[in-house]
């Protein structure tokens, strides 16, 4: 069974871990964003960070700077550092949008972070010495609805969004002022800052979802994302922006995830963590569920009440206020735990349900039998 | 139980259960409002085609989603006079008393007798498949109720009808 803290009946909005995982910050649905502890077995409630007046839609920890990026409804985003005395104190970022921020990510080398809004661009962040703060620069065009997800390459200058227009971009984020010239990759070689550098479409014949989550794999080739059409997708730079999308019989994902270099998780509506996997062809292919814990037996029914059940409700069960998965509604957010994305070896999900499940591929492995995770 | 009903409800459980997965999502239009779009109707990409389940001419269902907000409109049996009356009192009566229903609509859409607007505060605050079974509970329960309620009217209309011929 994985590992499961429960934070009150309030949806989880977001979650970020610190570098060595003994920090959590989670936003509670709500303006505020509570630090949690790992201390003497148990999780404390460290701090609550209050500055934010709406609610809170993305939080992201740079693990090596040890700064908290906080983005909200109320269009503002803040980055929280930690003075002297452990105190964490936000500075604004002049974000210059209009609408609600609905993401935020660090970028791997943590000198600038992206954040998408609903004003349909998304704003790219870097600290301006000169005038000692955030400034951030636009990537408009050809956004056309709100942006629901980023994820950066592991080079530190491409930026994927999704958004609610059924597109899936991969833009060029670099910033001419505090970084060097970027070298060539497999999704192009000239970047400058809004470039799109590829576009893809996640619709075919005039179906097709919104984009909830995307995700680059750790050598920043392959991008995979997840629609509202429960499908899951990935297209590869290397072999010259080849799309493999497979359309699953389950409700749709919210959010995805590498875990090595051809396995990806997925989880969302569902409630129950999926794992994928990219085969040699670089066609994905369904691989099992993770959630392990069964549906309680129930005692007592009888095969009369079934069928009457059955006739008049259309389902087997009358009673059945659990659902038979660890996580009661939705999973919102994958997070890494333990590893990178080229071998992970523990991962996060937290959902609307408040609850928030650490899940080891040890484990797994054992559970599920016959799986293999590597 | 008719045979028609078995398939019908199962065929709404499972586009329910497709169309409440219902997520935040703040207006792209408004700065600041956080509304349900499948009732602003602003942004043509964030409604989903709407489908209607029906039993019968008299009998059917709409369920329009949206990427926060799911509308079901139901339409309910009538089939005379009284059966209309009845149907049409009863949804006014609990439509006024809407907020006290949490997930009911204050007025129906038009060419339905009932509408319930699911938002993603609803989904967040209760268990999504709690939420299809209520629906599904009503329409099995809605039928039944108006069906009792024309035999009471009718019994009563017949003990009326006796006292009053009583004095001829």
């Amino acid at each position: 069974m994985p590992e499961s803290l429960s934070f009150g009946i309030e949806p989880i909005t977001a979650h970020a871990w610190n570098k060595d995982r003994t920090k959590l910050a989670i936003s509670p649905n709500s303006p505020e964003v509570h630090i949690y502890h790992f201390q003497r077995g148990e999780w404390k409630l460290e701090e609550i960070l209050k500055e934010h007046d709406l609610k809170v839609t993305g939080i992201d920890w740079a693990p090596n700077t040890n700064r908290i990026v906080t983005c909200s409804a109320d269009r503002n985003a803040y980055v929280w550092t930690q003075s002297e005395e452990k105190k964490w104190r936000p500075t604004l970022v002049l974000l210059r949008i209009n609408r609600a921020a609905t993401c935020v990510r660090w970028s791997p080398l943590e000198n600038k972070f992206a954040v998408g809004s609903g004003a349909r661009l998304i704003s790219v962040c870097y600290f301006e010495k000169e005038n000692d703060w955030w400034v951030s620069k636009h990537i408009k065009k050809p956004i056309r609805s709100t942006v629901t997800c980023l994820d950066w390459h592991p080079n530190d200058v491409l930026l994927a969004a999704g958004s609610t227009d059924f597109k899936v971009r991969v833009f060029s984020a670099y910033i001419k002022e505090i970084e060097e010239r970027p070298s060539s990759t497999s999704w192009g070689s000239k970047m400058p800052l809004g470039l799109m550098m590829a576009e893809f479409s996640n619709s075919t014949n005039g179906a097709g979802g919104w984009v909830h989550s995307v995700n680059f794999s750790s050598t920043g080739d392959r991008v995979a994302w997840v629609g509202h059409d429960s499908s899951i997708s990935v297209a590869d730079a290397s072999k010259g922006m080849a799309v493999s999308m497979i359309r699953t019989d389950f409700l749709p994902f919210l959010s995805c995830l590498w875990v090595s270099e051809n396995r990806l998780i997925a989880a969302g509506h569902g409630c129950c963590p999926m794992l994928f996997e990219v085969e040699e062809t670089g066609q994905v292919q369904f691989a099992g569920k993770l959630d392990a814990s069964l549906k309680k037996e129930t005692s007592g029914v009888s095969a009369m009440k079934k069928f009457q059940s059955l006739d008049r409700q259309a389902r087997t069960e009358t009673n059945d206020t659990s659902l038979g998965t660890l996580h009661q509604n939705a999973i919102t957010s994958v997070c890494l735990h333990t590893g990178n994305k080229a071998g992970a070896t523990k991962f996060s999900t937290a959902g609307v349900d408040g609850l928030l499940a650490i899940w080891d591929f040890n484990n797994l492995e054992s559970a599920m039998g016959g799986l293999k995770f590597n | 139980m008719s045979a028609t009903l078995r398939p019908y409800l199962s065929a709404v459980r499972s586009t329910l259960e497709a169309a409440m997965c219902l997520e935040n999502f703040s207006s792209q239009v408004v700065e600041r409002h956080n509304k349900p779009e499948v009732e602003v109707r602003t942004s043509k990409e964030l409604l989903l085609n709407p489908v209607v389940i029906s039993r019968n001419e008299k009998e059917k269902v709409l369920i329009e989603a949206s990427i926060n907000s799911v509308r079901i409109s139901i339409s309910i049996k009538q089939a005379d006079e009284i059966e209309k009356i009845l149907c049409h009192k009863f949804m006014r009566f609990m439509m006024m008393r809407a907020e006290n229903f949490v997930v009911l609509r204050r007025k129906p859409v038009e060419g339905y007798d009932i509408s319930f607007l699911i938002t993603n505060f609803h989904t967040e605050a209760m268990y999504k498949h709690k939420l299809v079974d209520f629906v599904i509970h009503f329409m099995e329960e809605i039928d039944k109720e108006i069906s009792e309620m024309k035999l009471a009217v009718n019994a009563r209309a017949r003990v009326c009808a006796e006292e009053f011929l009583k004095r001829f």
